[in-house]
């Protein structure tokens, strides 16, 4: 049994240490929301905050996580309410939407550190998160637009 | 629970139809869903307990549901198609719940596709829009005959608003809901034609900025439910291990390691592999590691190397002598050439790309007797009837198809093999739901490519430099011959959708169109525009080079070729002015395509940079202009040309895929490389509706251009070097600098 924190409530999960916690998250503790992508950690689907940090969930194992806390974007507001989900809905970003979660995580902890970040400064942080739909140019103004209205 | 009003319509032409009356029908509590559900809205559906047999319902509380009967997969169907059934309905659409069509093809088919359910091709509003707006304005007129009823008033003296009925002299309203929840349908039941659906200038919906998508909010906090998410009771899990080339078998299976990988409860050999069922997801990828298979090594696809394949189809495109089945003859294009002044004769390639789609290909089914349950992001619920069916040995009837939102799809999820897998073991274990899902490395190797292919295209001009005769020879595999035969048979072996985009509407007094099939067995498949996106790429180049050849600007050429074409001479000027077309940029070059695919008319402009050092190309920004036929949704438009650009500047730069002795050698994101942030240029889209005119597709409409207009702008960049092989990679585009 490993135990950790997710979005604030602990957890105990009976699964081999070295699982990989995408699916920890999404077939055992059936938070959906985490998406698998690519199991390498080159797309960013699978991103979760481990202790505020962005952490591709796909390559990291249950054990890493023991005593820590991990939030998953179920876990990013109660309601929606986090500035980058309003922001996502007032851009229309989400296509086919599978990568968003991933997206947003990553925005996330970007807006943590730089609460006004340059478009070059966005760009680089996001790189790693692939959008199939190509729905890059609204991500970026939704960023912008969270950090202007917070 | 409510009682509700429930209709059946079913379509006999596209001009008028019957409503059938179900009655008042069973309640439903439709109040019960949630306002952020289109996740949930697939829920009653799962559960079994609700099995709609109508467009619309209409509960005591006023609340419509409507039927989306095309599947989701970004391209914002799920609200365009309720939306037309709202808007001629006067539905209030804050009070609308939208529910995904159950597989019943007979109800719910596309009248404009063959009948039958299956997203793509850019088909659905085009083929849906008259019988849902029929639909909508038949619902409408039934509760208005119901109201006159219930107000003991002539029907010619009622209006509506959204969600009720109007007796404006006497200031009374009914809401739709006290309707469904009193009337007594009427008899004979209103019938709708043409003449009952609102004139454009009376559409409170359609062309409105401010409806958001109806799948949005779920796609931001994790609710959203896609076939991947699926979670049921006593669910297991199954892996499949896919034979390395296509069309061998497992021969021998050693599984000793595989079944001692605690979790796992059952090893299927299965024609194509080897299944591993589970009680964990990751008892069977670990245990589809351990399996040591031998395979048979007799599939002809092992002889299938793409860019040797690639180098043969090119020298078919140009031994003239090669006879092609015609796709398109509009006089003696040959001769006129013959008698040309100049004659352009060039080739143009594409590689195989796959799809690559974010939610990897998987399914859950459950199998109970002859009967078989199915949860899966299917682009082609029909299809998927009729595979299952195959696999347990039952009746396409016998099938529930369950749709859930699609993580991309791009035409891989019209295929069937991840449906095969799911219920070749869920029949392993009857009575209990298996879900599989494909690792990506299997996604991509495995993956239905777009079909590799090499284009002869030949034109003749004369003296004054018109245009006398073009020649277009196709040669590639077919994508029809193997998905639907009899299409592909009644076409006397034409592909249809391998050449789609290749006849086009610029203005040429002999125009000739052949398709040479070649047959080298390796499966390929719709991909994001499929023909259109490699025809249009040789078309639009060649435009260009004919305006080279001439010592035109190329937005001219293809105006004068669009001369008596108003809707095309309005999105290439709208783009040029977009673009400053005539104003030079230093250290940069523009170029422009066009494309009339889809229905839908589409000019872009690309902004690129070159590095000479290392031939990578990078694209700054591009301008798009669309004509949609009607802008149902404006707003949502700009994202679908937003999705053709991006990832057409992907396509056209990065996306590739070699097949060696039958092998695919990417794997990951890391070997199949497609575009990112840091490479997606700036775009900026003007949607210009032409009212009165068709609706047009949408969801391809974006792409075909991009990708030439990026070749077109690296020509004029470097005085007239042209790259003519999808992808321009660094490589290609050095040796062309170089040449």
């Amino acid at each position: 049994m490993t135990a950790f924190t997710i979005n604030g409530r602990a957890v105990d999960v009976a699964a081999e240490p070295d699982t990989p916690l995408l699916w920890v998250i999404r077939e055992h503790l059936k938070l959906t929301g985490t998406k698998f992508g690519c199991g390498i950690a080159q797309c960013g689907a699978c991103t979760v905050h481990v202790d505020g940090e962005p952490t591709r969930s796909c390559q990291t194992f249950l054990e890493d996580v023991a005593g820590r806390d991990v939030t998953t974007i179920e876990g990013l507001s109660s309601d929606a309410s986090h500035p980058l989900q309003r922001a996502w809905i007032a851009e229309q970003v989400p296509q086919c939407g599978y990568c968003q979660s991933g997206q947003i995580m990553q925005a996330a902890a970007l807006l943590e550190h730089t609460p006004s970040p340059t478009r070059d400064e966005i760009v680089a942080h996001m790189d790693g998160n692939i959008c199939r739909c190509g729905t890059y140019v609204r991500i970026i103004s939704a960023i912008q637009r969270a950090a202007r209205e917070g | 629970m409510f009682r509700t009003l429930q209709l059946q319509s079913r379509a006999l032409s596209r001009r008028s139809f019957l409503v059938t009356a179900g009655g008042l029908g069973v309640a439903v509590a439709f109040g019960g869903l949630p306002d952020l559900a289109y996740g949930a809205a697939i829920a009653p559906a799962a559960e079994g307990d609700f099995r709609p047999n109508a467009w619309v319902t209409i509960a005591a509380d006023g609340s419509v549901s409507i039927i989306a009967p095309a599947v989701e997969m970004g391209q914002g169907i799920t609200t365009t198609l309720p939306l037309l059934v709202a808007e001629e309905l006067d539905a209030d659409w804050n009070r609308v719940r939208v529910v995904q069509a159950p597989s019943d093809a007979e109800t719910y088919g596309n009248p404009g596709f063959y009948g039958i359910q299956l997203t793509g091709g850019s088909e659905s509003t085009r083929g849906y829009n008259a019988l849902l707006r029929l639909t909508g304005a038949q619902t409408r007129l039934i509760l208005m005959a119901a109201a006159a009823g219930m107000l003991n008033v002539p029907v010619r003296e009622l209006t509506t608003e959204p969600n009720r009925v109007l007796h404006s002299s006497s200031g009374r309203t009914l809401d739709y809901g006290e309707i469904a929840a009193s009337a007594v349908l009427p008899d004979p039941l209103p019938q709708a034609t043409e003449a009952d659906l609102k004139p454009s200038d009376r559409w409170r919906y359609i062309g409105s900025r401010t409806i958001p998508r109806i799948d949005v909010p779920s796609k931001i906090n994790g609710t959203a439910v896609f076939g991947i998410d699926v979670q049921l009771p006593d669910m297991l899990y199954g892996a499949v291990l896919r034979a390395p080339v296509q069309d061998e078998r497992p021969e021998a299976i050693d599984d000793a390691d595989a079944r001692s990988v605690p979790g796992v409860t059952h090893i299927v050999p299965l024609p194509y592999g080897v299944g591993i069922i589970g009680e964990t997801v990751e008892a069977t990828r670990r245990a589809k590691d351990l399996l040591n298979v031998t395979w048979s090594t007799t599939s002809r696809v092992r002889n299938y190397t793409s860019q040797r394949l690639l180098d043969e189809y090119r020298a078919v495109g140009r031994d003239l002598g090669q006879q092609g089945v015609s796709a398109h003859t509009n006089g003696d294009a040959e001769a006129a050439i013959a008698g040309a002044a100049t004659v352009i004769e060039v080739d143009y390639m594409s590689d195989h790309v796959a799809h690559a789609t974010m939610e990897p290909m998987n399914a859950t089914a459950l199998v109970t007797g002859d009967s078989v349950e199915i949860w899966a992001p299917t682009q082609g619920p029909t299809g998927t009837q009729g595979f299952a069916a195959g696999v347990v040995g039952t009746t396409p009837d016998k099938v529930k198809v369950n749709t859930t939102l699609l993580g991309g799809g791009f035409g891989r999820k019209a295929e069937a093999d991840f449906i095969v897998d799911a219920v070749s073991l869920a029949k392993a274990v009857e009575g209990r739901p298996v879900k599989v899902i494909w690792s990506r490395e299997d996604d991509v190797r495995h993956d239905k490519f777009r079909p590799l292919e090499a284009q002869h295209v030949k034109v003749g001009l004369d003296a004054e430099g018109n245009i006398v005769g073009w020649r277009h020879r196709i040669v590639a595999d077919s994508i029809f011959a193997r998905t639907l035969p009899p299409v592909f048979e009644e076409a006397g072996g034409h592909d249809d959708v391998v050449t789609d985009g290749a006849k086009f509407n610029y203005t040429v007094p002999a125009h000739q169109i052949e398709y040479l099939r070649q047959d080298n067995g390796l499966a390929i498949g719709f991909w994001f525009a499929v023909g259109v996106g490699y025809t249009r790429f040789a078309i639009e180049c060649v435009v260009d080079e004919i305006a080279a050849v001439r010592g035109v600007d190329p937005v001219a050429l293809r105006l004068e070729l669009l001369k008596d074409q108003p809707r095309a001479r309005n999105v290439i000027e709208t783009v040029a002015r977009m673009a400053q077309w005539d104003r030079a940029r230093d250290g940069r070059g523009l170029g422009v395509a066009y494309s009339d695919a889809f229905g839908s008319h589409c000019a872009q402009v690309a902004e690129v940079s070159l590095n000479r050092d290392t031939g990578a190309i990078r694209v700054h920004k591009v301008w798009c202009a669309i004509d949609p036929g009607v802008a149902i949704q404006p707003r949502h438009i700009e994202a679908m040309m937003i999705a053709g650009i991006t990832g057409g500047t992907g396509h056209a730069l990065f996306e590739q895929i070699n097949v060696v002795d039958g092998e695919v050698q990417e794997s990951n994101f890391d070997t199949y490389r497609v575009i990112r942030m840091s490479e997606a240029p700036d775009i900026e889209v003007a949607v210009v509706p032409t009212p009165g005119s068709p609706f047009g597709g949408i969801g391809q409409a974006g792409l075909p251009p991009t990708g030439p207009a990026i070749a077109n702008a690296v020509a004029r960049l470097t005085g007239g070097v042209r790259l003519r092989h999808y992808p321009f990679t660094p490589e290609r585009v050095k040796a062309a600098l170089d040449a």
